[in-house]
């Protein structure tokens, strides 16, 4: 940074600060309102990177932004790192990026909370401002606990370094509680206390945070990381909400506040698709607690194989054709084999759909990005209520790697685990060809009826090597 | 061990046992295929295709009735009986019930004799059901039959020379061939109508696009092994009322109903034939039991009161090409279950098995005891009005809409009586921002949650702010790593989202 370029306009006066925070959140809010839209999607981003930019350009010339020699090097070093993550990353670890990248944030409340608490403009307030900003400085560091801790351990779930399968502590709705009032009576110790006394109560309460934050995700299993992702999207936009507040910074309150809701009506719309409260989710081990006994009926009749030479000719002769992709697409990286398979029957005048069930996948949106990855074109990819009507004119049905989202029991068996959640009504379709590596269950743990369905074929395999045949047996 | 395939000789019959696409798929289980010479010939499979299969042909019948295992479409003639080896397994179909001499003749041979009309009609053995298949066909045909001498188009079309109706066509009984009667009625753009006695078949009726004829009569017709079973005395008056309103209306009638063992029911009487217009055609799959209409002869198509009544009992005959490759295929399935060629065994602990199991070397062991089936479904329509009431009472979002708006209000107002009007201002940012937040982010497609995600999390890096403002304070380090985090936040977050969306191309 160039000194003499700065100090013609340094510093800034507090209102043009504030006009240019101003901005810099109409920006975000165009850039979400962008996003609603994959044509103006690209732009949606555009206004974010403008939005963060003005907002980064005006804190330093404030006036009250010093020690540039520290804060510069840290800031390329950060943006550096950003940026070969980004360019590095697999489509199909986008999960795993994006939790990580909650972590940061959750991290950076922690320290901003207690760096916040040391600063000398702390000591100096008095009376209910003081009591005030001391709350909202727990609040910032404990929801950040919970944020960092909680991606973290989400991070490693997703990336298989921690096991998917819910981890349930015994009494571990009282373990939570627990730690919760803890934290309510620590803090409100904490907001009499002299100074030094005051940080380390505040520095207990942030180690609970921590804990509670490793507990309340280790107890959730592998299938709902869709709602935990977007879960903790909502923390990490309230911790900088939380921030905003102890900064009385308008732009970080209202920044956070966006995403805090953002997250939320993500987390909703997952649960929604997997007909569960949120409370539920939250509160995690599913499919293993009050299921009592988990798949309730033995499943009559026999699954039928078929080779992926049959497939490509039942394909070559079909009109409509579904494709309905899972995590186990994600997981064989099969999407580029779909998109060739599509293609080629497109080329055939044959009409493939894409049907995306909304927790297929990770994370919100997860197959989109992968279909997108390989180059599928966006307007053949539909939503599963889009389609769920029109399933019985398809002539075949690919399942991709996925399960539960297929599984009909679902709507047809009260007793089951997943009653009541919305699926794609694959069993309709002429023909359904599931790819699947084996037998075995779904993450619910739900025997799934569709594959012993008269309609039904099995190719067992790596879909990406079955696919591949299938490919071979089309050309 | 060697399959061996006889020609049909059965009069004008023109299927064959197997087509050859299943010579490949016994040559996997280790059976070695020998098929007559022009077995296949009526059905247009050539022998040459048999050859290239893999399949030897037999220069006459007698070396093919030589052989252990052989596979036939109808009984063998008496004469065939005659020229089987002792000990050997004839797997065809047998209709035991009407074959008693056959039977007699054929256990004299001291035979294993399987009939693929006895395999039980459990989901496991669906694979191998020939009834279903040969149904299917003779659906369809029947649906070819009726068009072919029906004067109209089945199609409604409106052209210069003026408007044509499409034709109505009514279908008793949705089993096998009655669906297939109405997928290929629909298919030639008729208005297709159908009834059954059993209320289940209902959603399969109006998934190929009929319409179900209902009574005003609770009574449910399921039976065991997927067939109807005889209705009460009022129920059927009920039902033929029904049918003679349409009758009067509609241009074809397919009748299915046909009930195991028994001469089938008349649904037809010859009042309702003289109703029809002149021109109709009724095709009565049930011939061969007696028929469903009063003026069926079996075999024959004849013409009764302007009416044409069909009532072919070879339908799947009919369509020799595509009966062959169905039943050749039931067949494949059914060797399966006895084994590979080096370890055939006909097992008799496998229902399916033993069900179809006629003669066991020469014993007859048919009718098996009885097998318990899954096909009827399960009533339970009590509950769902007690559901429908218990969503609506959880999930009136106006209700708890407003419940949550009038706490939202409270707490507020709560706020407002006793806090600094700094923070208040703070406190009116972040509950507009959080409306602003949920009502752009509900318009976002959810094929973009992903990106959403990621510029969302690029955006909670805005905490980098936060650190910048302490990192010239007493803790510079503490918020140099927040800056630092933040950072890799911000970049990663919008490059990637970035990258991502350059993807999505339409």
């Amino acid at each position: 940074m160039n000194s003499g370029n700065i100090s013609s306009f340094y510093p800034l006066s507090d209102g043009l600060v504030t006009m240019a925070y101003l901005v810099s959140a109409i920006f975000f809010i165009l850039s979400l309102g962008g996003l609603s839209k994959q044509e103006t999607a690209r732009r949606g981003n555009l206004y974010g990177i403008v939005g963060m930019t003005i907002a980064v350009l005006a804190t330093f010339l404030s006036g009250k932004v010093s020690n540039f020699e520290l804060l510069v090097p840290l800031m390329l070093g950060g943006a550096i790192i950003g940026a070969v993550m980004a360019r590095r990353v697999e489509m199909t670890s986008m999960p795993e990026l994006v939790a990580i990248l909650h972590s940061f944030v959750g991290l950076a409340a922690v320290l901003v909370g207690i760096a916040s608490f040391m600063d000398p403009g702390h000591s100096d307030l008095v009376g209910s401002d003081k009591l005030i900003h001391e709350i909202e400085i727990l609040l910032g560091v404990f929801i950040g606990g919970v944020t960092f801790t909680g991606s973290v351990v989400a991070f490693g779930k997703l990336r298989g370094s921690l096991s998917g399968k819910p981890i349930l502590l015994p009494f571990r709705h009282f373990l939570n509680l627990g730690m919760v009032v803890a934290s309510v009576y620590l803090g409100s110790q904490f907001l009499g206390q002299e100074h030094d006394a005051a940080l380390i109560t505040l520095l207990i309460v942030t180690a609970i945070s921590l804990v509670l934050g490793v507990h309340l995700i280790v107890a959730i299993g592998g299938a709902d990381m869709p709602v935990v992702v977007s879960m903790l999207n909502s923390y990490s936009g309230w911790a900088a909400a939380a921030a905003g507040f102890m900064l009385k910074n308008d732009l970080l309150i209202i920044t956070g506040a966006l995403v805090g809701s953002s997250g939320a009506i993500l987390s909703y719309i997952m649960c929604n698709a997997m007909n569960r409260s949120l409370v539920n989710v939250i509160f995690g081990g599913f499919g293993t607690g009050s299921g009592g006994g988990g798949g309730s009926t033995e499943i009559e009749g026999s699954i039928t194989e078929i080779s992926a030479l049959e497939v490509a000719e039942e394909l070559k002769e079909s009109k409509e054709v579904m494709i309905v992709p899972g995590y186990g697409m994600a997981v064989a990286q099969a999407q580029h084999v779909v998109k060739e398979i599509t293609e080629t029957l497109r080329g055939k005048d044959v009409n493939v759909r894409f049907a995306i069930h909304p927790v297929a996948g990770r994370l919100p949106g997860h197959m989109n990005v992968l279909l997108a990855e390989a180059n599928v074109p966006y307007d053949i990819v539909f939503e599963m209520d889009e389609v769920n009507d029109e399933l019985s004119e398809v002539d075949v049905l690919l399942v991709v790697g996925a399960n539960d989202i297929v599984n009909p029991s679902a709507l047809e068996e009260e007793n089951s685990p997943i009653a009541g959640m919305p699926v794609i009504e694959a069993w309709k379709a002429k023909t359904v060809v599931a790819l699947k590596r084996s037998m075995a269950t779904g993450y619910s743990g739900v025997e799934n009826p569709l594959y012993y369905k008269e309609n039904c074929r099995m190719l067992f395999g790596d879909a990406k090597d079955s696919l591949g045949q299938v490919l071979s047996g089309l050309n | 061990m060697i399959i061996a395939i006889p020609k049909e000789t059965y009069p004008s019959e023109k299927r064959v046992a197997i087509a050859p696409e299943n010579v490949a798929a016994f040559a996997k289980l280790g059976y070695e295929v020998l098929i007559e010479r022009g077995a296949g010939k009526a059905a247009n499979l050539a022998d040459s295709a048999y050859e290239e299969a893999g399949a030897r042909i037999a220069a006459d019948a007698a070396e093919v009735w030589k052989c252990d295992l052989i596979l036939k479409v109808t009984p063998p003639s008496m004469d065939e009986a005659g020229g089987i080896r002792e000990g050997a397994t004839l797997i065809s179909f047998v209709y035991p019930a009407r074959n008693e001499e056959l039977i007699q003749k054929l256990a004299d041979r001291k035979i294993n004799l399987l009939a693929m009309d006895c395999v039980p009609r459990i989901s496991r053995a669906q694979s191998m059901d020939a009834l279903s298949s040969m149904a299917n066909v003779a659906g369809y045909r029947a649906v070819v039959e009726a068009s072919h001498v029906f004067g109209r188009f089945f199609t409604g079309q409106i052209t210069a020379a003026g408007k044509v109706p499409p034709a109505k066509v009514l279908i008793i009984g949705a089993g096998v061939a009655g669906l297939a009667a109405i997928g290929a009625a629909r298919n030639m753009g008729a208005i297709v109508r159908a009834f059954d006695t059993r209320p289940a078949v209902k959603e399969e009726v109006k998934s190929l696009g009929a319409a179900f004829l209902e009574l005003d009569f609770e009574e449910d017709g399921a039976g065991s092994g997927g067939y109807a079973k005889l209705m009460s005395k009022e129920f059927i008056e009920a039902e033929m009322k029904l049918f003679a309103e349409q009758a009067a209306e509609v241009d074809v009638i397919i009748t299915t109903a046909m009930i195991p063992g028994k001469k089938s029911p008349v649904l037809i009487t010859e009042e309702m034939v003289r109703s029809m217009k002149p021109g109709s055609v009724i095709v009565d799959l049930a011939a061969e039991g007696g028929g469903n209409c009063e003026l069926t002869e079996s075999g024959q198509a004849k013409v009764a009161h302007g009416v044409t009544i069909i009532g072919y009992t070879d339908f799947p005959s009919r369509l020799p090409t595509q009966s062959s490759r169905l039943y050749g295929n039931n067949l494949v399935k059914f060797v399966q279950l006895l084994g590979q060629a080096d370890d055939f065994k006909i097992n008799q602990e496998d229902e399916v098995v033993r069900g179809a199991m006629v003669l066991d070397q020469g014993k007859l062991s048919w009718p098996p005891p009885p097998v318990e089936t899954s096909v009827a479904p399960t009533k339970k329509p009590e509950a769902k009005p007690e559901e429908l009431g218990k969503e609506k009472k959880t999930k009136n979002p106006l209700l708890s809409g407003g419940f949550l708006l009038g706490l939202l209000s409270f707490a507020l107002l709560a706020l407002g009586w006793n806090g600094s009007s700094e923070f208040l201002d703070q406190i009116t940012v972040f509950v507009l921002a959080c409306f602003v937040g949920y009502m752009v982010v509900w318009n976002v497609t959810p094929s973009l949650h992903t990106p959403l995600m990621s510029v969302t999390n690029a955006i909670s890096g805005i905490i980098l702010i936060g650190g910048m403002l302490f990192v010239s304070g007493a803790n510079p380090w503490l918020a140099g790593v927040a800056i630092f985090v933040a950072t890799i936040n911000v970049a990663g977050g919008f490059l990637v989202t970035q990258r991502m969306l350059k993807m999505f191309r339409k």
